[in-house]
């Protein structure tokens, strides 16, 4: 197959790209909202021992 | 505990994917045979030795578990093989829309690089089902490493299939001879290589320190659960 123009392959390419950095942003996000739930549990926790001493 | 160091391997991550991506598309020249599409390459290719590589490492943390008993081998094993898995689907979509440039199609069943990825990649989909359908976490940490060190060593026979291909798009790489890519494309191919290995890591820790304290957090919460009835009598 003859090489792609440049109009046509720069979508597959960025196809690609995007795709890549699609994962990378999901999968931090996801980890993210994890640490944030996370932090708020301990503050939580701090809070109930703080009111029980 | 596992957060050590992770501040600067963040960084190092942001700083050699940047610069790879600035080789990519501002430093390595044309394929002459493929043209733009061929920078597809750059993402794709490091992508599946990263995610291969982790499988591997995987299975070495998984004997490490299994000759030691710690649990936090298998849970660096477990972070280790979803990393890959999440990177393999990356592998699998950019692949596709490389062969549809390239070939005209979004898969080709008689090209034994994609087919053979596909397999390691569906072996790896069954860890999942197999490691959460034990309760018992120290009978789901063995099996699960005993999966993990035998889909592991299955993973070279992937890169056996790629050495036996004959297809020409998918050239060898890296060689004894240093490989057939041109100097400029080699040292984007390998900027890139580090860029997608550090981002491993760095997420890899990531995920290993998110567990950590979700289990810390959790045994906390049991702690302060059992000294509360306790206090009340």
């Amino acid at each position: 197959m003859p090489a792609l123009p440049l109009d046509e392959a720069g979508k597959y390419v960025a196809g690609a790209y995007v795709v890549f950095l699609t994962l990378i942003v999901v999968y931090v996000a996801i980890i993210g909202a994890k640490i944030a739930r996370i932090d708020r549990e301990v503050t939580e926790l701090n809070e109930l021992l703080e009111g029980e001493e | 505990m596992y957060s050590k160091g992770f501040k600067p391997l963040a960084a190092a991550s942001a700083v050699t994917l940047s610069a790879s991506l600035i080789l990519v598309f501002f430093y390595a020249p044309l394929d002459a045979d493929q043209g733009f599409v061929q920078k597809i390459f750059y993402v794709h290719v490091p992508m599946a030795i990263v995610a291969l590589c982790g499988f591997v490492a995987g299975g070495v943390m998984a004997i490490r578990h299994l000759r030691s008993g710690d649990p936090s081998w298998d849970l660096r094993s477990y972070v280790a093989i979803h990393m890959s898995i999440i990177l393999g689907l990356g592998v699998l979509v950019t692949g596709s829309i490389w062969a549809r440039a390239s070939w005209g199609h979004w898969w080709v069943w008689d090209e034994p690089v994609l087919v053979s990825f596909l397999v390691v990649f569906l072996l790896y989909c069954v860890y999942y089902p197999l490691r959460f359908s034990i309760e018992d976490p120290e009978r789901q940490a063995r099996y699960s490493s005993v999966f993990a060190i035998t889909a592991g060593a299955f993973v070279p026979l992937n890169f056996v299939a790629v050495r036996l291909a004959e297809a020409y798009t998918h050239p060898r790489v890296l060689s004894q001879t240093g490989g057939s890519l041109p100097g400029e494309m080699r040292l984007t191919f390998l900027v890139s290589l580090a860029a997608m290995g550090l981002l491993f890591v760095t997420l890899w820790k990531l995920e290993l320190t998110a567990k950590h304290a979700a289990m810390e957090l959790k045994r906390l919460r049991r702690r302060l659960a059992d000294r509360q009835p306790a206090a009340v009598a």
